[in-house]
């Protein structure tokens, strides 16, 4: 079923204008907007049942942690995995480090390796760069394909060896869409015996995303990017290597019995949990994974490949406007970053803004993805459920006026 | 409001940058960078019996960053190194909200405009923090490469 027409009404901030004109959000990769149902869950907690979980005998504590604990069911049942392996955390970022410090310092050694790509979030990258001088570890990359924006898979098989212990990757690219054949890495990288951290900030809030499938060890991603709060994230670990793996912060909430000089811990994912959690937002998030599933995630990517397809075939007819990244839509997401000769991106995101069209410019946290594209920045549009080929209408039209504003002839 | 920050001699300074190039054997020769946005400026002056006899930049960046750049070359030349410091310390104040002295900064105040967009005003302050620290460096005796950022300058 596709998404429906309507979709848009269930999100109070698209029916906002700016300047008279409608708002037009083509910066879902950044953050997405939020379902009322997700606002209305939030008010909900905090007006009703707002209490501390996993203490309190009274009512509302009873609720606080049931809602809380439920949230993470529902979660791990949209990602295909069990309850007991989703560690709720502040976003990708904070689930990214916790495997870098708990995972990676108890077992990277001195002379190990860890793989990444050059295609990384920094957020997926300056974790692995930390660990590596901690530990004494050794970086080994994964090359960009300049002309397509994909990975150089081939290069893969240099840098595996028996001394790679982890690889981080990517699922879909945060900048040029790229979707990342994470299993096929996997199954490489598991014949070496490294785990595999998967970067599912970009992926779990644009198609269907399984664990079993992807076939990663660790899979990371924020809520506040598929229509939840921003400050709560999830990481989700094999349950072998979370119960391996001491603690990341100690507090309350983490511990068994706590003497002076020692202490013992939960299982996870209690174990990474320490201090009171987000609970209004990792309820919330549950909400926002029920109004996603009520949609069909295979929807959702039909939906976003639709209005991809039709981005990249307007984009096309915008003189001096090229894009980056695969052009088979079956190999790309809704990240579409280009730029326009002759006009910097940051004055293209300018101009477009003065037309009450969002768009993101700059490296997006991309660095060496852009070192590897040969540029300093690009401008990035990026679509979700609720966008509409009227959104990449106005973008063309907003993109002809930066042309005129520049003095670029037509 | 967008042409609060696109004046018409901003972008004219863009399509059109005066003093755009090298200067070989410059006593003042500073990289400037903005690593977050891209903008990137390599300034070179030519010191002479204390002034700034010749000043000419390279780079590409946004139009905000290469305009004020040019703006800046034409503004400082002839200056001495004290009248330039000057100059660039009532530029940032501008920007950073100060009323210019229009007679004192003529063209520069069209600037001002980009104070409304905040993420912008490291954009138009790059040349400017980049001259300082070539000052400083040249007047401390220091090797004439040095490099600059405007963007931890609240």
């Amino acid at each position: 079923m596709p998404i429906p027409s309507d979709v848009r009404q269930d999100f109070p901030l698209l029916q906002r204008s700016v300047d008279g004109k409608p708002l037009v959000y083509l910066d879902s990769a950044a953050t997405s907007q939020k379902p009322r149902v997700v606002l209305e869950a939030l008010q909900r907690y905090y007006e009703e049942y707002n209490a501390n979980v996993h203490r309190g005998l009274y009512r509302i504590a009873e609720r606080a942690t049931l809602a809380y604990e439920e949230a993470r069911a529902k979660v791990a049942a949209f990602i295909g995995a069990a309850a007991e392996e989703v560690v709720f955390t502040r976003g990708t970022t904070e689930a990214i480090n916790l495997v870098a410090y708990a995972y990676g310092d108890a077992f990277v050694r001195p002379g190990d390796e860890i793989v990444v790509t050059e295609m990384e979030h920094h957020s997926n990258l300056v974790p692995w760069q930390l660990l590596a001088q901690r530990r004494g570890a050794r970086l080994r990359v994964v090359r960009v394909r300049p002309e397509d924006g994909t990975l150089d898979l081939e290069g893969l098989d240099q840098v595996l060896t028996d001394r790679t212990r982890l690889v981080a990757v990517a699922h879909q690219s945060n900048v040029v869409g790229t979707i990342n054949p994470v299993r096929e890495i996997a199954q490489r990288a598991h014949a070496v015996g490294a785990v595999v951290l998967v970067d599912g900030a970009q992926s779990v809030p644009h198609m269907p995303v399984r664990v079993g499938e992807l076939g990663c060890d660790f899979l990371a991603f924020s809520g506040h990017k598929m229509c939840g709060p921003t400050g709560i994230g999830v990481l989700w670990g094999r349950r072998g290597l979370l119960e391996a793996m001491p603690p990341f912060h100690g507090g309350g909430e983490m511990i068994e019995r706590v003497e002076l000089e020692r202490s013992t811990y939960k299982d996870p994912p209690h174990r990474f949990e320490a201090g009171t959690p987000n609970i209004a937002d990792a309820i919330a998030l549950g909400v926002a994974v029920e109004y996603l599933q009520s949609l069909g995630m295979e929807a959702v990517r039909e939906h976003e490949k639709a209005l991809v397809r039709y981005a990249l075939a307007q984009l096309a007819e915008v003189r001096g406007v090229r894009v980056y990244g695969p052009t088979d839509l079956e190999a790309r997401g809704g990240a579409v970053a280009f730029t326009l000769e002759g006009v910097h991106p940051h004055d293209v995101a300018q101009v477009l803004d003065s037309e009450g069209v969002c768009v993101r410019a700059g490296h997006h946290c991309a660095q060496p993805l852009h070192r590897a594209l040969g540029l300093a920045a690009t401008a990035r549009a990026s679509v979700y459920l609720y966008n509409t080929p009227e959104d990449i209408d106005a973008l063309v039209r907003g993109l002809e006026r930066v042309r005129a504003f520049f003095g670029l002839s037509r | 409001m967008l042409d609060q920050l696109y004046r018409e001699i901003i972008l004219d300074h863009y399509a059109h940058p005066r003093n755009r190039g090298r200067v070989d054997g410059a006593e003042i020769a500073v990289e400037g960078a903005n690593p977050s946005c891209g903008d990137e400026i390599s300034l070179y002056a030519r010191v002479r019996d204390g002034r700034l006899e010749e000043v000419r930049f390279e780079g590409h960046g946004c139009s905000i960053s290469q305009a004020s750049a040019s703006m800046m070359t034409e503004a400082v030349r002839g200056k001495t190194l004290a009248e330039a410091r000057q100059l660039a310390e009532e530029f940032k104040a501008m920007m950073h909200g100060k009323p210019p002295d229009e007679d004192r900064l003529g063209d520069l105040v069209a600037l001002q405009g980009v104070r409304r967009f905040p993420v912008r005003i490291k954009c138009a302050t790059l040349a400017w923090v980049a001259l300082q620290q070539g000052l400083r460096e040249y007047e401390a005796g220091r090797p004439a490469r040095v490099v600059a950022s405007s963007e931890d300058e609240l």
